[in-house]
């Protein structure tokens, strides 16, 4: 019973963070703005981190948390530097 | 190993050191450049006098050190009687042309360049000589054209010195190249590539219906090298070089390798009609072309160099007759030769140096002005016209002697030979005459650039030494080179030693009636020419339709013009066309075998994939789409999108079990986006206009872009499918790496063992190249000059500013204002640092078991760095933290190169890994590998390289924010 409901969790959470994904995907390809493209990559990111959890916990690979852990310390990275491009005109002063 | 072998690495190791120092000994020290360079010819000579007595009956000193085994290539140096006369050839020669050439080269000449080369082509015939290996002989033999190319053209201002170097190389490599098939072919037929193996199976060799093949491309390298008809005309253009130059190289060096390999080969493949039918009518063509057109040159080097030409047809055709006692007589002729000649040259730099001209026409009556150099002149000259008590007497004899024998039953050749010979030998005398007449003696010349006198001591004495020696060699034969020659000739002939005798007598022989002949002819005939020959015309060269020279010219010229018209032809003078060729080249190459060779992968049943992971594909397919439509209009929303792509790959490398994979994605995928970033600054700004600027042109070939990069883009994806899905062979290279990842490289991550292990001089390879990557960009950046709109600070910033100035007129310091943005994720960049730093040690312990490795954890480690500079700007980085991406690199590429030498010690091959496990207080049993300290070396290196970029990128904003910003003049280098 448990099982079938963690199952059923696991398959609606994945189908949901996809259909995240896909939106942050619309924004990040059609934009319009450049902020709303960098707003859109980090939260493709921030799903894609999710989504590669709830792959771990079906299939009890722990190396899918370590991707997690990877992508969630050093994902940011890039966004924050966009960020700073666009709010600064460069990266590094 | 013995001492032998250790004195024979010496004198190959020693000229090639001594080129890289003397390279970078200062621009005036001629002094000490001539005594180095002196030094080590004479090192050389001592190593050669010291072995000469191992050699001496027929004896080899042998040094072998296996390098591809596998292939049949080994390190092979071989010293016999043969290869030992000419090392002492070339270092001792080597020697007095040091000398000469400190007195010789001019103060304003860069000196360290010269004795450089000279060095590093003494080192390279040396490789010629002593080589025990085919292969290696190729290799030494293009090492010597390399080098003569760099010495004839030393003086690169002048455009004949230029043309010269360029003919020569271009003959004597393209003839090194048809060495190399020769060899390859030599070997095919022996069935190994070494000398030993080879010298002793000339009857298989010339049984063998190869033979003619390897023959004839093996000529054709000897042929061009030592300037023999139709490829001599290399030779006199080459005579634009620095005396000293044309003294070695064309006198008892470069020249002389041909006839070198000639003679080494001479056991092996001598046995056989085709030598002779091919090698005697070059030898008797060039012997009779060289001596005649010598006689009517006008220019003292120009000369000298047809009598080499012919000096050395006459050796070619020694060594063509097929007869011991000719060999004999070829390897006498060498040597004497090599000392006449060198000394006539370096008698023809003395008068060009002090009369200041080489025109045997404004010459003349020197001999009162420069009484020792007349004297030794004319005794060098009479060696080369063969007078009696002369070196070149003996030899010439015996050449005269083997060419009356019969060698070839019923040849027209051969019976023509004698009369080839005394009319050659004629036209040396003629031409030996003039040069002692019309320079030394009539009327003394009035027009000479300077009033020429007897140079300094110095540059007499190597003159001096090489006349004494043709003298000696002339008036002692026996006692002087008796035993020399005896040594070079059973080094030759393999142990065996004809008879022969170097008495000056031998009573009236036709040998001798045929030198009284040329010798009265020779007068004769140059007194009967010698007016006419002052007259007014240029230096002969071979008529028009036998000039190769001319077709060679015109065949480069029109290859040089086609060139040029297929570059606009293709469009590769842009780099749109370039890019576009590679692709098509590169998509067309991998679909041929499928289209054509019908090849196929078959590819198997592909596990179903989560339905999540389809939409991430979807989504990653259709940013990789529009990162490419975007690419050229808008390059930020191309680079974010490229950054959703890479995400894509990664979550799918994550599911397909390749976590290493996609560690590595997210970290590149960073590093990336904030190099590109940084350099995006850098670029012109966003034109939106430029799309509907778009004619139908360009919408064409954007159209076409597009279909390529379909068909590269299915294609690849359509391999990777069929490639990933086929069924794994169970004897495939997988398998073993995984079954012996554990029990042979002590590691559980197969990926980490390969990179490290199994691979790990691949690695060693890749991380030299990103370290050289790194420092190019960093040296590049040094000279970096943006374009006049991107000089500004970006308008951002600008507007900012002026709003912040208006606001906070308190802090005028804009480092302050700099602080007040990112405030709160700044201080949070801050303090991930140490916990990134972590995380980079965790991946980088754990990689030899689980994922992870020195090159995640570097880039991680990287990332760390580049945080703390973009929360809180170069400057305050630098004030606070010491990097030196440079030494992390050196020290990365050191640590690796160390741990794989560190192997030899235990005798085990380079890159041997070792691993066990060690006890710890506290920690407990933990396994240790000496590929981990291979993998730290990969992690710094590529840690340094990474941020060596970034921070040259990232200090360009710095430099002209303070060049333009406050209107400082500060020196551009003045960037650190």
């Amino acid at each position: 019973m448990i099982l079938t409901l963690l199952n059923l969790s696991l398959t609606v959470s994945k189908l949901f963070l996809a259909m995240a994904m896909m939106a942050a995907g619309y924004r990040l390809i059609v934009g319009p703005r450049a902020q709303d493209r960098v707003a859109a990559m980090d939260a493709f990111y921030l799903n894609g981190l999710l989504l590669l959890i709830v792959f771990g916990i079906s299939t009890a690979n722990a190396f899918y948390f370590e991707i997690a852990l990877a992508i969630g310390l050093l994902g940011f990275v890039s966004t924050v530097a966009l960020a700073k491009f666009l709010l600064r005109g460069e990266v590094i002063e | 190993m013995a001492v032998e072998q250790l004195s024979l690495i010496l004198l190959i190791l020693s000229p090639f050191v001594g080129s890289v120092v003397a390279a970078f000994l200062p621009a005036t020290a001629r002094n000490s450049e001539a005594i180095f360079a002196g030094a080590i010819a004479l090192i050389n000579l001592g190593i050669a006098i010291w072995l000469g007595p191992s050699v001496r009956d027929g004896g080899v000193v042998r040094m072998e050190a296996p390098w591809i085994p596998l292939l049949g290539l080994d390190f092979v140096l071989r010293l016999d009687g043969l290869a030992w006369a000419f090392v002492c050839l070339i270092s001792g020669i080597g020697l007095l042309v040091t000398i000469y050439a400190r007195y010789y080269m001019s103060p304003q000449d860069p000196v360290p360049r010269f004795f450089s080369f000279l060095l590093g082509f003494m080192g390279a015939m040396l490789g010629v000589v002593v080589s025990g290996n085919l292969i290696q002989i190729v290799f030494f033999w293009e090492l010597t054209s390399l080098f003569s190319f760099l010495l004839i053209g030393y003086w690169h201002h002048s455009q004949s010195a230029r043309t010269g170097a360029r003919r020569a190389l271009l003959t004597t490599g393209a003839g090194g190249l048809c060495l190399f098939a020769g060899m390859l072919v030599l070997g095919q037929i022996v069935g190994s590539y070494d000398l030993d193996v080879v010298l002793f199976s000339g009857e298989v060799i010339a049984a063998s219906p190869l033979y003619p093949a390897a023959l004839i491309l093996i000529l054709l390298g000897a042929l061009t090298k030592s300037a023999q008809f139709p490829f001599h005309f290399w030779l006199p253009g080459a005579m634009s070089a620095p005396t000293p130059v044309s003294a070695y190289l064309h006198s008892a060096t470069m020249v002389k390798a041909g006839v070198f390999l000639l003679a080494r080969l001479w056991p092996a493949m001598a046995d056989h009609d085709l030598w002779f039918y091919i090698l005697a009518p070059i030898g008797a063509i060039t012997l009779l072309m060289g001596a005649a057109l010598a006689l009517f040159q006008q220019d003292l080097k120009g000369l000298l160099a047809y009598s080499t030409i012919s000096h050395l047809g006459l050796i070619t055709l020694l060594l063509a007759l097929n007869s011991k006692t000719a060999a004999v007589a070829a390897v006498f002729h060498i040597m004497n030769h090599a000392v006449f000649k060198a000394s006539l040259f370096m008698a023809a730099g003395i008068i060009d140096h002090e009369a200041g001209t080489r025109d045997i026409r404004r010459l003349g009556g020197l001999a009162k002005a420069m009484p020792i150099t007349a004297a030794l002149a004319m005794v060098a000259a009479a060696a080369m016209a063969g007078v009696p008590l002369m070196n070149g007497f003996l030899s010439k004899e015996m050449f005269f002697a083997e060419t009356v024998e019969t060698h070839v039953q019923g040849s027209f050749l051969d019976s023509l030979l004698p009369y080839v010979a005394t009319l050659a030998g004629l036209f040396s005398v003629a031409y030996s005459l003039r040069l002692i007449d019309q320079v030394f003696f009539g009327p003394k010349a009035t027009d000479l650039p300077k009033k020429p006198h007897d140079p300094v001591i110095w540059m007499l004495l190597p003159v001096g030494c090489l006349v004494l020696i043709c003298l000696l060699v002339g008036l002692f034969p026996g006692p002087v080179i008796g035993e020399f020659l005896e040594t070079a000739v059973r080094g030759m002939l393999l142990g065996e030693k004809p008879y022969y005798s170097l008495a000056i007598w031998h009573g009236v022989n036709t040998a001798l009636i045929m030198s009284v002949v040329a010798m009265i002819g020779g007068i004769i005939a140059y007194v009967a020419l010698r007016d006419w020959l002052s007259g007014d015309f240029e230096g002969a060269r071979m008529p028009g339709r036998l000039a190769l020279r001319k077709r060679v010219e015109r065949a480069q010229t029109a290859l040089g013009r086609a060139w040029a018209r297929s570059e606009v032809w293709l469009g590769l003078s842009h780099l749109q066309p370039q890019l576009r060729w590679i692709v098509c080249v590169a998509i067309l190459t991998i679909a041929w075998p499928f289209l054509f060779r019908s090849w196929a992968i078959q590819p198997g049943a592909a596990e179903q994939p989560d339905t999540a992971l389809l939409f991430v594909w979807l989504i990653g397919g259709a940013c990789a789409i529009g990162a490419a439509y975007q690419a050229k209009y808008h390059r930020l929303a191309a680079l974010i999108m490229t950054g959703g792509a890479g995400l894509a790959v990664c979550i799918t490398f994550a599911w397909l079990s390749a976590p290493d994979l996609a560690l590595t994605q997210v970290l590149v995928e960073v590093v990336t986006t904030v190099l590109l970033l940084l350099g995006l600054r850098w670029l012109p700004k966003r034109k939106e206009d430029i799309r509907e600027a778009a004619d139908l042109n360009a919408k064409r070939r954007r159209a076409a872009d597009a279909v390529i990069a379909c068909l590269g883009g299915v294609g690849l994806a359509a391999l990777s499918y069929a490639v990933m899905t086929a069924p794994t062979n169970p004897d495939g290279i997988a398998r073993w790496l995984l079954t012996y990842a554990y029990s042979e490289g002590g590691g559980r991550n197969v990926v980490n063992v390969i990179l490290v292990d199994f691979r790990g001089f691949d690695t060693l390879g890749e991380i030299t190249v990103l370290g050289i990557v790194a420092l190019s960009v960093y040296a590049l950046l040094r000279r970096f000059r943006p374009a006049v709109e991107s000089v500004q600070a970006p308008t951002q910033k600008t507007f900012q500013d002026k709003y912040d100035a208006q606001r906070h007129e308190s802090h005028a310091d804009d480092r302050q204002i700099d602080a007040h943005y990112l405030l709160t994720p700044g201080l949070i960049m801050r303090l991930l640092f140490p916990l990134i730093a972590m995380m980079a040690m965790f991946l980088f312990l754990r990689g030899h078991d689980l994922p992870g490795g020195g090159f995640v954890a570097g880039l991680t480690f990287a990332v760390a760095f580049l945080l703390q500079y973009m929360a809180g700007g170069a400057r305050w980085v630098e004030e606070r933290l010491t990097i030196l991406p440079t030494l992390w690199i050196g020290g990365g590429l050191l640590m690796a190169l160390g741990t794989g030498a560190a192997a030899w010690i235990w005798d085990l091959p380079f890159l041997s890994t070792y691993f066990s496990y060690k006890e710890l207080p506290v920690v407990g049993k933990i396994p240790v590998a000496s590929a981990l300290i291979f993998d730290f070396g990969v992690f710094t290196l590529v840690t340094g390289a990474t941020v060596l970029i970034l921070v040259a990128l990232a200090h360009q904003a710095v430099r002209w924010q303070r060049m333009t910003g406050k209107g400082e003049k500060i020196a551009l280098e003045e960037d650190r």
